[in-house]
This record gives C-alpha cells, sequence and structure tokens, in this order.
C-alpha cells in the first residue's frame, strides 16, 4: 500500500488529463449554410466560412444542396452534414440539424452548437441595433464577489472567504477521521495479532503491558506519519514525472482554461475571457489563502490528530486485546466508531453555522473534538474555547489510557473466552 | 541461597481464587519442578514470578533482593503456549527478542549464530517463522529463552511438541544449564521427567502448596514399608514363615520360582524379615518399591477433581 497509494493518486489525477489529450481525428464537417449568415462570397466567388474551427472539427462549405449532399453523403469523405436553415434567426435555429455516420464526440457536438449559439446571439443584438459593446460592458462592470468581513472581539476587521473555510475545514477533518479510522484499526490488528499467535506472553516478561501497548500505538503513528509523508512525495514525483512525459507537448494550464472556454459556451466574447476576471479570481483567492492564520491551522491539525488518534488507538488496542478473533471484535467497535463517524456527520453542518451551540459542545467533549474542531477552526475560535477543547482532549487521552491499559493487560492473557460488557467492567478493578 | 522465594503469595480473579497463600523457594543451580493437575495454579504462579501480573499480597525476593523490572534481564521464560511473529525472519525475531531482554545486538548476534550452528539450524536466519515446522519454531523460541544466559530459566512443559530426538536434546541443554550455573523451573505433567531432571518440587493443587521438598525426600516420605522379594522355595513355607510380621500384598508363582510383595508391619524392620525367611527360602532379590512420583502425584491429588477447577486462565 505504501507504493501502490501515491500510484493510484497520481493515476487518478493524470488518466483523465491525460485521456481527454488523446487526440481525436479531425472531423470534416460539410456545411449547407441555406441562411448565407454564415458564410460569405467573395469577388471570386468562392464561398468561405465564418465558424470557427479548431483541432477537432474543420468545415468545408461546397456550394450543394441538402438534398444532394444528403444523396451522396456515403461517398464523401465528410463525417457530417452541418445544414443550417433559411430562417435561423427568431426561434428558425430549431431548425438546424447535424448529420452523421458515425457518432460524432460529444466535444464536436459542443464546440458546433456552442459556436453557432454565440453567432446567432450576436446577429440577434445587431438586428435590433443593441449595441454589442454595450452588453459587453455591461456584463463586465455588473460582475463581482461579495466581501465578507469577520469583526473580531477588538473591532478589527478581518477578511474571509466562506467558500474557502469550509474547504479548509473538510479537508482536515475529513484527514483526520480517515487516519484515525485507519491507523487505529490497525493498532487493533497488531494487538489481536501478539495475542492469537501467542508471542504476547513472551513478551510481556521483558516488558510491561502497558510499555508494549504504548509502543504499538506510538509505532503505528509512526509508520502512519511515514507513509503519509512518502504518499505526499510520491505522488507529488509521481505526477510531475507522469505528466512531464505523458503530456510533453501540452501546457496544463492551457488545458484548463481551455476547458473553462468550452464550458461557458454561450458567452458574449471569446477572446475576452482568456483574460482578466479568471485570473483576478485566483489573486483574490490567493489573498483570501494567505489572510488564513495557516501555521496556526496546521499546529492545530497535528495536535487534534495525534489526541485524536492516541486516545482512538488506545481504545482499538483494549479491543484487540479483549477478543479473540476478528468476528468477535464488532460488539466492541460499534461504540468506538460510532462517536467517529457520528462528528464526521455533524461536522458536515456544524460547517454551515460554526457559532452554534451544537458546534461549540461538539467541539468540547474530546470522542468528537478532533473532527469538529477542524471544521471551525478556519472560521476562527475564541482563545478559550481552543483552550478548553484542547485540554479536554489531553483529559480524554489520559482517561482512555487508563482505561485501555486495564482492560489490556488483563485480556491480553485471557485465552478461549467470550468476553461481555459486564467482564470488561471487572477487569477495570483487577489489582496488577 | 535461594534463588527465588515467593512468600504467602495470594492472587484472586473474580470469582476465584487462583494462589492461596502459595510459598515456594527455590534454591540456586537447581531444578525445581513445579507439578499439578490443570487449573491447580501454575501459571499464575509463573506469572507472577515473570511479574506479567502481580500478586494480591504476599511478597517476592530474586537473589535475596525485592523482585523488580531490573531483574527480568536475569530471568528467561519459555511459556507453555507459545509463539512467534510469523511474518517476521527467524534470526531477526530472535535477535529482537533478544535485546528485548538487554542484550546488545552484536552481542546476541554473535551468541545466536553459535546456538543456531548447535542446532543445526543456521539455513533458516532469514526464513520467514511461517515456513517452520512446528518443532523448529519450538527450537527457535528455546533458544531465544536462553540466549541471555539467565541466572533464572522457567520453562513452563518444555517437552510439549517436541519429537523424542528433540527432546533429548532439550534435555541435555537444560542438565548443561545447570551444570554452568542456571536454575531452572519448570513446570510439567510428565512425571518421568521429575524424576529423572528435578531435585525439588513443589506440588500445586487446587490453588495451595500441598506438598514440596527434594524429589529424594519426598520419595522416602511416601515409601509406605514394601518390598520385592524373588525367591525359591516353598510359597507356604514362606508365608507361615511372615506371619504377623508382614502382610502379602501380591505374588506369583513359576513352579519353584516366586515374586512377592509384602508391607511389613509395626515396628518390624527389613530386617526382621529377611530373618523370618532365611530359614524357609533361598532369597533371589530383596528389594524396597520406592514409590515413582506418578504414584505420589496421584495419592496425593487423589481421584477427586483431577480436572481441577474451571479456570479463566490457560494452565
Amino acid at each position: 500500500m505504501t507504493i501502490l497509494g501515491p500510484i493510484l493518486m497520481a493515476g487518478i489525477g493524470i488518466v483523465p488529463i491525460y485521456l481527454s489529450m488523446q487526440k481525436t481525428e479531425t472531423q470534416k464537417i460539410e456545411v449547407i449554410d441555406e441562411s448565407f449568415l454564415f458564410t460569405y462570397m467573395s469577388k471570386d466567388s468562392v464561398q468561405k466560412g465564418l465558424i470557427p474551427e479548431n483541432d477537432q472539427v474543420h468545415f468545408d462549405y461546397p456550394p450543394i444542396s441538402i438534398q444532394d449532399a444528403r444523396a451522396g453523403f456515403y461517398e464523401t469523405e465528410y463525417d457530417g452534414i452541418l445544414y443550417i436553415p433559411k430562417v435561423v434567426l427568431n426561434g428558425g435555429q430549431n431548425g438546424i440539424n447535424l448529420f452523421y455516420k458515425k457518432q460524432l464526440s460529444n466535444q464536436v457536438q459542443e464546440h458546433i452548437a456552442g459556436e453557432l449559439q454565440k453567432m446567432i446571439f450576436n446577429l440577434m443584438l445587431a438586428q435590433n441595433k443593441v449595441d454589442v459593446n454595450f452588453i459587453k460592458d455591461a456584463k463586465e462592470k455588473s460582475t463581482f464577489s461579495m466581501i465578507t468581513t469577520r469583526v473580531d472581539e477588538k473591532g478589527k476587521d478581518k477578511k474571509t472567504n466562506t467558500g474557502l473555510n469550509i474547504a479548509i475545514g473538510l479537508i482536515c477533518a475529513f484527514l483526520i477521521y480517515f487516519f484515525i479510522f485507519m491507523y487505529g484499526v490497525q493498532v487493533m490488528r497488531g494487538v489481536m495479532e501478539e495475542k492469537t499467535n501467542r508471542i504476547v506472553e513472551v513478551i510481556l516478561s521483558s516488558v510491561k503491558p502497558f510499555q508494549l501497548m504504548m509502543g504499538k500505538i506510538i509505532g503505528v503513528a509512526l509508520v502512519g506519519l511515514t507513509q503519509f509523508l512518502l504518499w505526499v512525495v510520491f505522488t507529488g514525483a509521481l505526477y510531475t514525472v507522469a505528466s512531464a512525459t505523458l503530456l510533453k507537448n501540452v501546457d496544463i494550464k492551457q488545458i484548463q482554461q481551455k476547458e473553462q472556454v468550452i464550458k461557458v459556451g454561450a458567452d458574449l466574447n471569446y477572446n475576452q475571457m482568456k483574460q482578466n476576471p479568471k485570473q483576478n479570481e485566483i489573486t483574490q483567492l490567493w489573498n483570501d489563502f494567505k489572510g488564513i492564520n495557516m501555521l496556526e491551522i496546521l499546529l492545530c491539525f497535528m495536535f487534534y490528530f495525534l489526541g485524536g488518534y492516541l486516545m482512538y488507538s488506545a481504545l482499538f488496542a483494549a479491543v484487540g486485546s479483549a477478543v479473540d478473533s476478528e468476528a468477535d471484535t464488532q460488539q466492541f467497535m460499534m461504540p468506538i466508531t460510532i462517536p467517529l463517524v457520528l462528528s464526521f456527520v455533524v461536522a458536515q453542518t456544524i460547517i454551515q453555522n460554526p457559532e452554534s451551540s451544537m458546534a461549540f459542545w461538539f467541539s468540547v467533549v474530546p470522542l468528537t473534538s478532533p473532527i469538529v474542531m477542524m471544521v471551525r477552526l478556519p472560521f476562527g475560535v475564541p482563545a478559550w474555547e481552543m483552550w478548553l477543547s484542547m485540554s479536554m482532549l489531553v483529559l480524554g487521552f489520559l482517561f482512555t489510557t487508563w482505561l485501555a491499559a486495564r482492560i489490556y493487560r488483563t485480556g491480553i492473557l485471557m485465552y478461549g473466552k467470550k468476553v461481555t460488557w459486564k467482564e470488561l467492567g471487572k477487569w477495570l478493578f483487577y489489582k496488577g | 541461597m535461594n534463588i527465588l522465594s515467593a512468600k504467602n503469595i495470594v492472587k484472586r480473579y473474580a470469582g476465584h481464587t487462583a494462589l492461596n497463600d502459595v510459598t515456594v523457594e527455590i534454591p540456586e543451580q537447581s531444578i525445581y519442578g513445579l507439578l499439578g493437575p490443570n487449573g491447580a495454579g501454575k501459571t499464575s504462579l509463573i506469572r507472577i514470578i515473570n511479574q506479567i501480573t502481580g500478586p494480591d499480597s504476599g511478597e517476592l525476593y530474586f537473589m535475596g533482593e525485592h523482585l523488580t523490572q531490573k531483574h527480568v534481564e536475569q530471568i528467561g521464560y519459555l511459556p507453555e503456549e507459545r509463539g512467534l511473529y510469523k511474518k517476521m525472519g527467524v534470526g531477526e525475531q530472535a535477535l529482537y527478542l533478544a535485546q528485548l531482554k538487554g542484550m546488545g545486538k552484536q552481542e546476541a548476534k554473535k551468541k545466536l549464530k553459535e546456538w543456531f550452528e548447535k542446532f543445526e539450524m543456521s539455513a533458516w536466519w532469514n526464513k520467514k517463522v511461517e515456513e517452520l515446522s512446528k518443532g523448529m519454531q519450538q527450537k527457535v523460541q528455546f533458544i531465544v529463552t536462553v540466549l541471555h544466559e539467565p541466572r533464572l530459566l522457567i520453562l513452563d512443559e518444555p517437552f510439549s511438541g517436541f519429537d523424542p530426538i528433540n527432546a533429548n536434546l532439550i534435555k541435555n541443554e537444560i542438565l548443561d544449564l545447570k551444570k554452568k550455573g542456571s536454575t531452572i523451573l519448570f513446570s510439567t505433567h510428565n512425571m518421568g521427567s521429575v524424576e529423572e531432571l528435578c531435585d525439588n518440587i513443589a506440588l500445586i493443587h487446587k490453588s495451595k502448596k500441598i506438598l514440596d521438598g527434594s524429589v529424594k525426600d519426598i520419595r522416602k516420605q511416601y515409601k509406605s514399608n514394601v518390598f520385592e522379594l524373588e525367591f525359591t522355595g516353598n510359597m507356604m513355607g514362606f508365608t507361615n514363615a511372615m506371619w504377623t510380621g508382614a502382610e502379602l500384598l501380591e505374588h506369583t508363582t513359576d513352579g519353584e520360582y516366586n515374586k512377592a510383595r509384602v508391607k511389613l508391619l509395626g515396628k518390624n524392620s527389613s530386617n526382621d524379615l529377611l530373618q523370618a525367611i532365611i530359614p524357609v527360602a533361598q532369597i533371589q532379590s530383596f528389594r524396597e518399591v520406592v514409590p515413582s512420583m506418578n504414584d505420589i502425584f496421584i495419592k496425593v491429588v487423589g481421584d477427586k477433581n483431577i480436572l481441577g477447577t474451571q479456570s479463566n486462565f490457560t494452565e
């Protein structure tokens, strides 16, 4: 998984781009333009086209009727016939028909429809004597993105970007959820392995049960961190290498811009799109990003990740020690997974309203705080709530570790008995 | 000096008492047998000596000092239910376990190589444990237990799982270790090996120690004045001669040749018996019947409840 993970991750990033870049053959389309709005005759009476082409579509404008074109369709090299009827404005555009032999790609169809729509739009403006430039101008000048500003206790303004905050909060919460689960179960498996293959008794003659348990938990944490770092590095490296070799001749930014353009399709001006507004938005996002205290978030992430992991993995270790086989883990896993899953579900509600009292309680109770607090953090959390939540987490960690250690030292040496909750309770009070 | 003294050890679990005021004194450089039926509390005692669990009350001394965590390096433990990490390499794992007992890596490696050669298993070094047979794994475990040359070696059913050849190999190693100064505490059901190896024993039954001492003394203590005679002569004359001094337990006759077991009565000695019989029979052999440990075990534990009390723990 250490090696396979990054390959899969990089693959997820690269394959779609690579596939979308696979050059399809240029489709040749003959245009029968009865309206003559998309064609013009020059002096030497050769028809020329006005519909923009790209590397996927090429248009020809043969001076023949649609009947002739259709009759001879299969004798020609053309992949399609684009028929434009005489009246094409004010509803007439519904008569535009694209005939083809073999299925034309979605991109080709979208390109044709999009370009025609733009041209018809401009034609209509011209027909009604509306200034194209005015529309362009008005549209440009009326777009804006609302500024949201947080006023803190000292009356200072703080620019925020709700979308960005949500994104950061959810990503952090998901990572913590994911890692607690993954490595917690790994701890449980490790404990069970030692118990079922009976090496535990030999080891316990050298070290204390508590040392063995904490060793396992810390060991898995270090494995996890190493794996995580390797993933980040490998994925990054693979992505760079693969995109450099596979997509040698393509500038990724260009692709993305093109995709944007295709999507917007019906917009006013083709050229204008390439330039400013997008650029502004990115700089704006970057500024907002800088506005967030990333160091604080990173430190809190580390704290809640470690605290949450230590707390939960102690419980997972206790479960692993109490059972003889994986099948028996179910009944004890439940109470551990429920708060974990619950906090992840609740986090998605809390993100809509990070200052509610529900948000407060869930971010203070140790079992849910690692995930819920991460969601609230980018929106700003009062210092005293942070301290309360953090101290509660430390207390929670100490308590669960104490609890787990008591169950562990008895359970790890107990074989062939189906353990009940009542039994677990008794183990807590055994001496030494 | 006693290498280990466990004094008045009590250990209770919910619902039952595993050890009830058990005192055990293990002399240095001896082999000490811990006997008892299943569920008697042997493993509980062994776990307490290994500091895997603690007693509810009672005290433990190692060479006169209070037993603490620092002594684990001087103790080697081979549990009855023993296992190894299956996916890990044999050599790597043995090194790890040796280091847990406080050995340096280089030293452990050197000694391991020696032991591996001695047991003709050098080729296994890089194999995974799961590729070895059960007997092979047992050998690895034995080596790991004794590698750090513990002063006290605790072996729980050491011979189970070994074929006779390997069992003999292990037996010789145990005797060799004793010669070199180690003390061995071992728990077993195999009374034959007790007679062969042990200097002292303790017998635990239903959480209590019911018998201890040197094997010689105990066997002496449990002999019941029974003698076995082989003689030629008249059986009738023989019984008449014994008359009041002894009781005939059993006899076999093969023509002139007789074999008889008699139990002395009252204060009569073996010499009195001989004097009475010499006139009537030609004695070929005369020996006292000393009870085997097996006999003693069965006699002491009795046939009541040999399967033992129920226990949560493996014995």
